[in-house]
């Protein structure tokens, strides 16, 4: 496995790099806050991704997609991630494109995929239940009745959730609470009977909802993979995510950091610049190494999950937990350095930080993963 | 079949016969290990260890990407990859080790005239000169080109005075490569030249430091009236700082990898991987730590050393541009090895701190010493204050005051 990005993978990044810069600088998220959008992603934007063929980058051909693999979309992601990007494109072009691709029946192939890569239909992804993720902890039932399941409970913190047509949904057919057996995935039309979607509003200015499903029916041809075992089929769209989501925690980092470095060259305090003092170098020097450790990391989860390699899941959890302590000492240590301005709402350094406490949270803390690497690595 | 496959093939042939039995791993655990440094005065427990050292240094194995006519290997890099996973394989040992063939030999390559590289890498390859390092001296540690030994103009040598510290295994080295001063005190970078001095050169002398470990790898090294030629002279006169810097990255590159290299050493069963020695001292229960607080440090230890030999991988896939990053893996290497053993040292509890004795174990009173060896790795080499120094101006472009 080499550590280096092909020249596809990297023509795609050198395109997400000028896409962000030249349509979605952080201004472009900005105005959507201050003009409080119900679904904190604009349209227009989702369109010219699509025309790039974003959502289809993890969709075979045969399906209209390009099949261009996780290391593709997770540069892109992490490329938007500098500019705070907000889009559909993790909850679609990654959860859902890869759910679907990797365990959707051929109807469900035929039925989504094609709809996915024009950007036609959005999807989430919806495990989560209370405030610290756990996908053991599903409680939500889906009882057999006959032919049909039925589905009670409620869903937390589902990304894209305020607006995605299409739910993934992991619920127990069998056994407790705490178990990983007896968990079932199913895709359901978020406008189905019975399904309400609260908005969250988070610190991030996200797109956020729970979900709560009140007698939700829906047939065995919606079940996602096989009936029983999917937690373990959960457990590995998760790990796509978290790797995606751990690029896009780098390019947060990244970008935070370079914002700092230059106000370290402009500000002047006592008559010099303040990037002068060695008390902030050192610092910043710091930083650099935990940059360089994270982009190493990360890099091998994304090629481990295009090769399929069987150190996925610790790679997945490795690149979790170290982009995870990075972004929380560089979106800290930024708004420090920046002084008095790094806390005004005025300034953009903050949006790193908000962004930076919501995305360690998503898909397990660091503590979450320090812990599963442990038990994979038979410490 | 393609020309690497062929090589592939003799290369196995070759080490199959001519790596003797007790250099391999499975080696019979009664037979003495040596640690092999080469030199004129080299002793060895067990003679295979000097036959492997004489069958490598006569293929250039010993570092096998230098040319032929230096007594390399002459290899490209696809074949060193595979020498070295045909080594691996059979779990080789490494043959030599030597400050001339990680530091002086690369910079000869570069900066030497024909004659001195045909003289002096041969020798290192073969391991038959043992080199030294004379760097600091008592008044120039991190601020090393402040240094003072000088060597004057005695019109067909330089007469050197003066005295270096730190200098490893001097007692025991046949030649130094040295730094001295040739030219004016001020600008100090601009009058120093990089010399080369045999230790049984009358006024060479030398006094072993011991460390707070006990032991003594380093030494103090004087220079009272030595005469040295003037052909030991490396590259132009007053212009041995550029050399030495880019020895420097040599040192720290292959400092960098002590941390990782021991690291993967101990899960070899050596006894000083961290987590069987956690398991050892704290108990096991279900295959876990026992002890939840020293399972999550070194938990979030074992992922910050995971990430920094990806990031090592990853350094090599790129192709090695090496001068940026060097100071950033001296600095890391060091940082986390150090704090690798003040974890174990932690996690083996009062037999962590055992000094000497039948009442504790070879391996507790081992670790003890390369505890506090480790103190070292962040001062040798440069400081980590220095490397920090050196990525905040080099690589991140802060200003200076």
């Amino acid at each position: 496995m080499k550590l280096i990005l092909t020249e596809e993978e990297q023509f795609l990044k050198d395109t997400a790099k000028n896409f962000a810069e030249e349509r979605c600088p952080i201004s472009h998220f900005r105005s959507l806050r201050d003009n409080n959008d119900p679904i904190l992603w604009d349209e227009e934007i989702w369109k010219e991704m699509t025309t790039l063929g974003w959502p289809g980058i993890l969709i075979p051909e045969e399906y209209g997609g390009s099949n261009f693999g996780i290391t593709g979309i997770s540069v892109i992601l992490g490329e938007c991630a500098k500019t705070l990007t907000p889009s559909p494109l993790f909850a679609t072009g990654v959860l859902g494109a890869f759910s679907i691709t990797n365990f959707g029946s051929s109807e469900q192939k035929q039925n989504y995929l094609p709809k996915i890569a024009s950007g036609e239909l959005t999807t989430a992804l919806a495990i989560d239940e209370s405030s610290h993720h756990n996908p053991a902890n599903t409680e939500m039932a889906a009882k057999k009745d006959g032919k049909k399941f039925v589905l009670n409970g409620k869903k937390t913190f589902v990304i894209d959730g305020a607006s995605a047509d299409l739910l993934i949904v992991l619920a127990r057919t069998s056994g407790n609470k705490g178990e990983m057996s007896g968990l079932t995935l199913f895709l359901i039309d978020s406008n189905d009977p019975g399904i309400e979607k609260i908005k969250l509003d988070m610190a991030d200015s996200r797109n956020y909802a729970n979900i709560n499903f009140d007698n939700v029916e829906v047939d065995a041809e919606s079940i996602l993979g096989d009936e029983e075992t999917g937690g373990e089929t959960a457990e590995n769209i998760l790990d796509i995510g978290r790797i995606a989501l751990a690029s896009e925690m780098l390019g947060n980092a990244e970008a935070a950091f370079e914002t700092t470095l230059d106000y370290l060259k402009q500000r002047k305090q006592f008559g010099v610049l303040i990037g002068s003092f060695q008390a902030l170098q050192h610092r910043a020097a710091e930083m650099f190494c935990e940059l360089e450790l994270t982009k190493s990391s990360v890099l091998a989860a994304m090629k481990a999950a295009d090769e399929g390699s069987n150190e996925l899941q610790r790679l997945s959890s490795l690149s979790k937990t170290i982009a995870g302590e990075t972004l929380h000492l560089v979106s800290n240590e930024a708004v420090q350095m920046h002084g008095g301005i790094g806390v005004t709402d005025e300034y953009d350094i903050g949006f790193f930080l908000k962004r930076a406490r919501v995305a360690e949270q998503i898909f397990g803390s660091s503590k979450f993963h320090t812990e599963r690497y442990a038990n994979i690595s038979g410490f | 079949m393609s020309n690497l496959d062929k090589f592939r093939d003799e290369t196995k042939k070759w080490l199959n016969e001519n790596c003797p039995p007790s250099m391999r791993s499975g080696a019979d655990p009664s037979i003495p290990i040596d640690e092999v440094w080469g030199g004129r005065n080299a002793e060895y427990k067990n003679p295979e260890s000097k036959l492997w050292l004489d069958r490598m240094g006569e293929k250039g194995w010993t570092m096998p990407t230098v040319p032929k006519e230096y007594g390399g290997g002459g290899l490209n890099k696809e074949e060193v990859k595979i020498l070295n996973e045909e080594m691996f394989l059979i779990g080789a040992k490494q043959p030599l080790l030597s400050f001339g063939i990680w530091m002086l030999a690369p910079v000869l390559l570069e900066y030497g005239n024909e004659a001195q590289k045909k003289e002096h890498i041969p020798k290192i390859l073969k391991g038959e000169i043992r080199w030294c390092q004379g760097y600091s001296e008592p008044g120039s540690g991190s601020d090393l080109a402040s240094l003072s030994t000088k060597a004057e103009d005695a019109g067909d040598h330089f007469l050197v005075n003066g005295q270096k510290v730190w200098t490893s295994y001097a007692d025991k080295a046949d030649w130094i490569f040295a730094l001295v001063r040739t030219g004016a005190k001020e600008p100090k970078h601009d009058g120093i030249s990089f010399v080369l001095i045999d230790m049984a050169t009358k006024g060479v002398s030398t006094k072993p430091i011991t460390l707070i470990s006990g032991k003594s790898p380093f030494c103090e090294t004087f220079f009272d009236n030595v005469e040295v030629p003037k052909e030991n002279l490396i590259g132009e006169l007053n212009a041995g700082w550029t050399i030495a810097k880019k020895l420097l990255q040599h040192e720290r590159a292959f400092i960098s990898n002590f941390g990782l290299a021991g690291a993967a050493a101990a899960g070899g069963g050596s006894g000083r991987d961290i987590v069987s020695i956690a398991k050892k001292h704290l108990g096991e229960e279900n295959g876990k730590i026992k002890n939840s607080f020293y399972r999550t440090e070194i938990a979030s230890h074992k992922i910050k050393e995971h990430a920094f030999g990806l990031t090592l991988k990853r350094a090599g896939d790129e192709g090695g541009k090496a001068s940026a990053t060097a100071s950033m893996f001296k600095l890391y290497g060091t940082e986390h090895n150090k704090k690798r053993h003040e974890l174990m040292v932690a996690a083996s509890g009062i037999d962590g701190v055992a000094w000497d004795g039948d009442e504790f174990d070879q391996d507790d009173k081992n670790l003890t010493r390369a505890w506090l060896r480790t103190k070292g790795n962040s001062i040798e080499g440069g400081t980590s204050e220095v490397q920090l120094n050196v990525i905040s101006k080099r690589v991140l472009n802060l200003p200076s005051q």
